[in-house]
Order: structure tokens, then sequence, then C-alpha cells
């Protein structure tokens, strides 16, 4: 059976062709500011049985296109435990939001938390951030990793941080040592929402930030046991989304 | 038709309401109530009676407020229920609990309050200051208590608008506080005899002890058979009876909801339920949900779970225990309804650890898989309970979802996602 995994978020819509829980294919698209109708793109496209939606617009899909649907936390807990069927937790941070979970063998979890409230800590805060100081996202992350100190940033909020963010470059320090400073920002508070799930490892780090060399590293620093990066981390969800087909083919 | 709804437009004017934004609200509450309500599945019969009160809930139940009122009768409206509609009863009043449970009017109460007040707080500022309640405008006397901060000062404002008593509940329920809390009760009884003329007489205080006893015992009914699996009823049926019994004529009240009871016990014997079999099962714990707040009920439910109980003021707290009715004298009668009324374990309490007693018990009694603790954004006490419910909950071997929320819909989204992954969860 074929099943088409889908992970309808704000940023972007991901889409993901599994069969016998081995990855087909995988493709990610811009939402734009219609991401159903770029959902609609995949499923026309057909190739699958059946189809799981997760995300943001996952009740809006099943409307439009019918299959199941399960949430961001079911389908990335599902994808991890598959992969990895020792991981203890899974931490997503995604484009505007971020989710820590904690799992339970065979896919399941036990606990979780969401942060969608606010864009502190988020991948949307460091788009702002790179940005304000002139790097392109795979930049400001070299340049964090290659630093030699930091410079702490105290504004929670995105808005101020850019304010604060800018006021210190035109103070004088160095763009390298403030970009160390906001990744170490995104992982304190990361931590914290792990320390208060009761997080253990292995720690599965999944979602678009888990791209950023330089996040991957504080995590890893951070986070007391082993953390491990999916090779698709960015469709963990759209994959995890398929494993829960319930569906027989008809 | 035309002539009864010319009559309500009348009466509203003369009560003084914005008729356009009164307008405005009971449209947004009946398409709220269409949609969330009506769209359930396998309702029981006996629900009939509610809709009936709700299509009617700023016509016919005012125009009785309004007819009892000319006829020389007096008007009571609470806030909480540490307030004894006993006591209000005995007097000859009746008591409306006008508890609010929709943002309305925030510009203007923001001008009084601050923003991060709590949403059942500006609600009951914000219609009153937007002129859309009927039930506070036929009120002759409004009696606030002293629960929380927000409300105590809440209150300062509101008793500048409206003839307001505030009732002192005290903070802690040593023997001390229960006689001092009795002493608040004879006060409210000077109150009620100055503004009625009456007197409360041992026969009226029986009586009115009897006839809430009675309303309560009506509603313990329809919680025992919530325990049921299927369950017969949905929560967000049962919740809304619990609401209306603040401030329907409760005669009628009792009798109707004696007789969804009876369909309901009914319904267990014959195993038919309004979910099925196996839905997850949700106990909700935590701040009040005033009318028109169906909020979380609805989600819970649209998502596949039923909401078998709430461990709140609009529930189990409202009908779980009674005033004894041994006593003969007044005077014996207040002891009862001091320290029945003290018993309540609100988190206003210090300590309250009662309260997460009632949430184990309840959740092993009425068979839930789960437990959903809420408080509303800003609320100090359940807020900071919270953590010590969550954590004696997962001791039982229980799951448990915290929610912090307001009355917008603005965080409806992010609430369904958490909703339904803990229900997947279980």
């Amino acid at each position: 059976m074929r099943v088409l995994g889908l992970d309808i978020g704000s940023r972007t819509v991901d889409a993901v062709w599994v069969e016998d829980g081995r990855i087909i294919e995988a493709v990610i698209a811009d939402s734009g500011f219609d991401p159903a109708s770029v959902a609609r793109e995949f499923v026309t496209r057909g190739g699958f049985d059946t189809l799981v939606a997760t995300g943001y617009g996952r009740h809006v899909a099943r409307e439009s296109f019918g299959g199941e649907v399960v949430t961001e936390i079911k389908a990335y807990a599902t994808g991890a435990g598959a992969l990895f069927p020792t991981a203890g937790s899974v931490l997503d941070i995604g484009g505007q939001d971020t989710k820590v979970i904690a799992l339970a063998p065979g896919g399941r979890f036990t606990d979780f938390e969401m942060n969608d409230k606010c864009a502190a800590g988020t991948g949307k805060f460091l788009e702002v951030m790179a940005r304000a100081l002139g790097y392109s996202l795979e930049e400001m992350a070299a340049a964090a990793l290659a630093a030699e100190k930091s410079v702490a940033i105290t504004s929670m909020c995105t808005v101020f941080a850019e304010s604060e963010v800018v006021g210190l470059a035109h103070r004088g320090e160095d763009r390298a040592s403030i970009s160390r400073g906001l990744h170490e920002s995104i992982a304190k508070r990361t931590m914290t929402s792990l320390a208060r799930i009761g997080a253990s490892g292995p720690l599965v780090f999944a979602g678009g930030v888990a791209n950023n060399a330089a996040m991957v590293e504080l995590v890893r620093a951070g986070f007391s046991g082993e953390v491990i990066v999916p090779d698709a981390a960015q469709t963990l969800g759209a994959y995890g989304a398929a494993l829960c087909a319930t569906v027989a083919a008809e | 038709m035309t002539d009864v709804a010319t009559d309500y437009r009348q009466m509203w004017a003369d009560l003084g309401l914005n008729l356009s934004m009164h307008d405005a609200l009971l449209e947004a509450v009946g398409a709220m109530y269409g949609s969330t309500f009506m769209t359930q599945k396998n309702r029981p019969e006996g629900m009939g009676y509610l809709d009936f009160v709700m299509s009617e809930v700023h016509g016919l139940r005012i125009k009785e407020l309004d007819d009892f009122r000319k006829s020389g009768g007096k008007v009571v409206g609470t806030y909480c229920l540490y307030v004894p509609e006993e006591l209000i009863r005995a007097a000859g009043a009746w008591s409306v609990g006008i508890c609010a449970g929709a943002e309305w009017a925030y510009d203007e109460v923001e001008q009084i309050l601050p923003r991060n007040t709590c949403a059942l707080i500006k609600s009951m500022m914000g219609f009153k200051l937007g002129k859309v309640c009927p039930y506070l405008e036929e009120a002759d006397l409004l009696v606030g208590e002293t629960t929380c901060d927000g409300k105590k000062k809440a209150y300062e404002e509101l008793g500048k608008m409206q003839n307001l008593h505030v009732m002192e509940l005290p903070q802690m329920k040593r023997e001390k506080d229960v006689a001092f809390w009795r002493s608040e009760l004879v006060d409210l009884i000077a109150k009620l005899e100055d503004l009625t003329g009456n007197t409360i007489t041992a026969e009226s205080l029986a009586t009115a002890i009897k006839e809430v006893n009675d309303k309560r015992r009506a509603l313990q009914r329809i919680a025992a058979a919530r325990a049921a699996d299927p369950a017969p009823i949905s929560g967000l049926d049962a919740l809304l009876a619990v609401q209306v019994a603040f401030y329907d004529d409760v005669p009628r009240f009792t009798a109707s909801m004696n007789a969804l009871a009876d369909e309901l016990e009914k319904r267990v014997a014959d195993g038919v339920g309004v979910a099925p079999k196996g839905a997850p099962r949700i106990l909700i714990t935590g701040t009040p949900m005033a009318l028109p707040n169906w909020k979380l009920h609805e989600i819970v439910e649209k998502a596949g779970g039923v909401v078998v109980g709430e461990e709140m003021c609009t529930g189990s707290r409202y009908y779980e225990k009674l005033v004894a009715e041994e006593a003969t004298t007044v005077d014996d009668m207040l002891d009862d309804i001091a320290s029945k009324y003290l018993d309540i374990n609100c988190a206003c309490f210090t300590p309250n650890t009662g309260r997460i007693d009632d949430v184990i018990r309840m959740a092993r009694d009425l068979g839930a898989d789960g437990v959903i603790d809420y408080a509303l954004s800003f609320c100090g006490t359940y807020q900071i309970e919270s953590a010590g419910v969550a954590k004696a909950v997962q001791a039982a071997d229980m799951p448990v979802l915290r929610i912090e929320t307001d009355y917008s819909a603005e965080d409806v989204g992010q609430l369904s996602t958490r909703v339904e992954a803990f229900l997947e969860m279980l």
C-alpha cells in the first residue's frame, strides 16, 4: 500500500510518498499564501492509495482531499519511533512553532509541549535575525559555529530582539558573536522545554532548523544524551503521518 | 410571534440596554449555539427544555424577572457559587447568576481594568459597560465576594455603577473562618431583609434549603449517569445544564432536570450513548465556565472525545454537596449553610488540597481516560494550582493536559492541536 503523507504548515508543505515504511519520494514546497493549493498539486500527482495529512492545514486537507488526519505530535512521534526505535524524545523546531515530545516504545508518546503562540525560538526568529545582520541563514549558522565568543541577547520577543541586534551591531559588536548569542538563546529555551517533559535520550532533532549546524552543536552540548539528526529532518512529520495510515487499500 | 418580539424589544429598551449591541450579542450567541449544540448527534430529548431556555435566554426568563419585580419581587444577581442562593430565596427574592463567559466591550473595560485581567472579570465588566445584559439590569441588588484579587478590585468599580454588596469570603477554612463566614451570612440576611421587606424565618429558610437541594440532587443524578460507557449525554449538554441552573426558575428547572435524568438512566440501562463506546473520556478541572463559554468542551468533543465530568464551579462544586436538612431554627440552619458552602474547594482558599482529592476521585469514579486542567490566563490561583493538580494526576497513573486560555477564538487552532494530540496519546 502506498501512502502519501502531507505536512501542511504555514511555511512549507511537505509531501512524502511511502511504501512499506520506505520513503519513495519526498518534496518540500513553500506554502505561499494558499497552502491548500500547494497540497492539491501534490495530491493530483497521484501515486498513492490513501493519504494522511498533518500540520496546521490538516483539517482543510481532509475536507478537500479525504483521507485521515493526525496531529504533528503523533506524526513526529511515529516517524521518529520508526526510524530510531530506541529514541526517547523528539525536538522539532519549525518555521513558526517548536515542539518537544517524550516517546514511549512503538512510536507512542507520553507527553508533549508546544510553543505556537509566539515566534521566539523558531525558524522565523532566525530568519528575521539573519536579515538584520545581513547574512543568509547558512552564513549566519556558519558564523555562529565559528564564533569564539557570544553576545547574550536579552529579548525574548523576535521583534524586540531584532532591535537589540541592530543596536548591538551599531555599537560595534561582532556579527558572528551576536549570531552565536542568538542561537544560544534558542538553545536555552529548548533545553527548558525538554526538561519540563523529562525528555530522555536519544533525542531526535527534526524540523527545518535541524539543518542549522550551529543549532545542532548547541543542542548536543546542552542535552545530556545522544542527539540524532535524521537525514530527512524537515520531512519527518510528513513521513510519520504516512506511517499513521490505518485505512487498508481498497 | 411579532407581538412577543415587540414586547421584548420594549422590555430591553426599558431596561436601558444598548439595543443594537444587544442584537449583535444575541445573534452571535444564537449562531454559536446552533453550530455548537444543535450539530451534536443523538442528544437526549430532555435537552429540548434547555434548547428552549437558550432560545429565550434574554426573552422569556427576563420577562419572568420583569413581571416578578413589577409585582413587588426583588432580583439578586450573584457572581459566585459561594453566595448562598438559599438565603436569597428565603427572603422571597430570586437569585440569578450573572457571571459572564464571552468577550464584550473590552475597549471600554480596558479603560478601567488592566488588559492583563482574567477574561471572566473583563467579561463581567464588559456586559455592564456595554449595556447588553438584561439580567444585570433586572438586578435590584448585586452580591459580590472577595474570592480573588481581581474580583475584589473590580467590584469597587462595579459598585459605582450599581447597588452592590460585597461579602468577605475567608481565605482559610479554620473554625474561626467558618464563624466569620457565618457572620457574613448574617450581614447578607440583614441586607436581603432590608431589600425585600421580608423576614427570613425558619420556615422560609427550610423551604429554600430543600428547593435548592432538590435542584442539586437532580444535577447529581445527571452527573452520575455520565459514569456510564458509552456516556448518555455529551459534556457540552451537561455543562449547559449547570450553567442554566444558576439563573433559571428553580422548581421548573429541577423538574426538567429530573426528567432528563430519568431519560439518561434509561439510556444507561439500554447502553445508548452520544459517542461511540471507547471514545476517549475526559475529566476537565479548573476555573468555571460561565455562559456562553463552551470553547474547551466543544474542542474536546469535536475532536472525538467525550467530557464525562467537570470539577469546577460550573460542575461538581455546584451540586456535589447538600445543605443538611435536619435543622429547625434559623441559627442552626445558618451553621449548616456556612459549613456546606465553605466546604467548596475553590483555589481562592489556602490550602486547597481537597480539590486534588476531588479530581482524582472523580477521574476514577467517572472512568476518565485523561484529565484536562483548565485555567484562564491571568488567573493566579488556578494557574498556580495547575502544577500540583498535574503532578497528582500523573502520580495516580493518568495522563494530564494543562491548558491556559481565555474566551477568544484566537487560539482555537492551537488548542485543538493539543487536545487532538492528547486524545491520540490516550
